[in-house]
């Protein structure tokens, strides 16, 4: 992931950087229905198109934070719609003992997301990607990584 | 330190006939070494040495660690003294079908706690008395009743901070680590031919022993035992840097038994959470 270049025109404003891994028969179209009904959201979102929400591993997720994500958040189809039967309960399963285990060691919880979204809903996309941006606005740079990155934190 | 002489000459008596039966090529069990803190796991593959084993209040080691090892399975049907801890991991490896049930003859040992004092694992534990062993050597020993607040009593001490207490205290704890892995290794449930910490493509996990590194490999390390680790703390008892694994394995154990009323190893054809799903399953915190 490269460093985002940031616009001359606003460099006093900080953009957040959140990394969606949306599942290709879902989420990704609902994205794609988004665009094509020209329904805007934020660009501070990064798409990684994964086959499906089981396919997501946690360590995707420390990864994207390790490369400076503010947010991560992992969409797919909802309870009862996968393309593959039961990937989205299985990750259900998974991705929520996952935040728990951030918590427990102190990561923000409030930096990981997951949601359902289908492919017929552009709208609820964009406005969630717009809700997601304004929230991690608010909750500013992810510095419990960003620390580490740089090495202030830790050795 | 206290030697269990009866159990100690019943488990010899046991051993002694399991390896006179041709089918029985080793026997993994414990001995002694002068005034050592601990006793050492001991092979014996002749009748005429089981005297090297012993059975004592020092047997912290969880020997189902050596069932996965190559070099043990290819000597043939092999034996194993038992605690009750040490079942439960044999129950997961059993139900992960990394031994079968015909390949080991599990020579059980009712046990009242390892060390003085006890640790937290052996003062909370619910199998004093390991069930469904072949052979049981020693008397049945008494079992107290533990509820599951004292079970969790490790991970509450944190669940009790606040969310920037505890990255405070596991970052502080975290960047102790040197990364010898000797949580894996020692971790009988870690027997991946592979681990994640091996691969280099892509490489996942930092493998130098800075935090950010060091934080990707205890998450790791700990989802990828989530519903599976049965809590003998080996891990913790092998960490040179004293960092509190016990209770981030307990945490996830907590989850396991809330959220799907799941304890891993009780038996050995249970199914983990995370190999199925229910349709019912809580959609809290997902938008």
């Amino acid at each position: 992931m490269t460093q985002q270049t940031s616009d001359s025109s606003e460099q006093s404003e900080w953009q957040p950087r959140i990394v969606a891994f949306l599942c290709n028969w879902c989420s990704y179209a609902g994205a794609d229905l988004a665009g094509m009904s020209r329904f805007a959201y934020p660009a501070a979102i990064k798409i990684v198109r994964v086959p499906c929400s089981g396919r997501v591993d946690p360590m995707f997720v420390i990864k994207s934070f390790e490369q400076g994500a503010d947010l991560v958040l992992v969409s797919g189809c909802h309870p009862g719609d996968c393309h593959y039967t039961s990937g989205n309960y299985h990750a259900r399963r998974k991705l929520l003992a996952f935040r728990e285990l951030l918590t427990f060691l102190g990561i923000d919880p409030r930096r990981f997301k997951i949601s359902w979204v289908s492919a017929a809903e552009g709208a609820k996309w964009s406005s969630l990607v717009k809700e997601l941006t304004a929230e991690v606005k608010e909750l500013g740079p992810f510095e419990t990584y960003s620390k580490i990155l740089t090495g202030e934190n830790g050795r | 330190m206290s030697t269990n002489s009866t159990v100690t000459e019943s488990l010899q008596r046991a051993a002694s006939e399991l390896l006179s039966d041709v089918n029985i090529a080793v026997i993994i069990g414990y001995g002694r070494n002068g005034e050592s803190p601990f006793s050492h796991p001991e092979f014996v593959r002749k009748p005429e040495d089981v005297e090297r084993l012993v059975f004592d209040d020092r047997c912290f080691g969880n020997l189902a660690v050596y069932l996965s090892k190559d070099a043990i399975r290819r000597m043939g049907k092999i034996g194993i003294v038992v605690k009750g801890c040490d079942l439960r991991a044999v129950n997961v490896l059993l139900r992960e079908h990394v031994v079968k049930r015909e390949d080991i003859v599990l020579i059980g040992v009712p046990c009242t706690g390892q060390g003085d004092p006890l640790p937290h694992k052996c003062s909370v534990c619910e199998q004093r008395n390991p069930q469904g062993c072949d052979i049981v050597v020693g008397d049945p020993v008494e079992q107290p009743q533990i509820n599951a607040e004292q079970k969790y009593s490790d991970a509450a001490d944190i669940d009790a901070k606040s969310i920037e207490e505890r990255w405070e205290f596991w970052s502080g704890q975290l960047s102790k680590c040197i990364r010898c892995y000797a949580c894996r290794n020692v971790c009988p449930l870690c027997y991946c031919k592979r681990c994640i910490i091996d691969k280099t493509i892509p490489q996942w996990i930092e493998t130098s022993a800075h935090l950010r590194g060091n934080v990707a490999w205890n998450v790791a390390r700990a989802f990828h035992l989530t519903g599976r680790c049965v809590g003998c703390g080996e891990c913790e008892r092998a960490c040179p840097m004293d960092i509190p694994l016990s209770a981030i394995n307990q945490k996830m154990a907590q989850l396991m038994e809330e959220w799907f009323d799941f304890q891993s190893g009780l038996s050995s054809d249970e199914k983990a959470p995370f190999t199925t799903f229910s349709m019912d399953d809580s959609d809290t915190g997902i938008l």
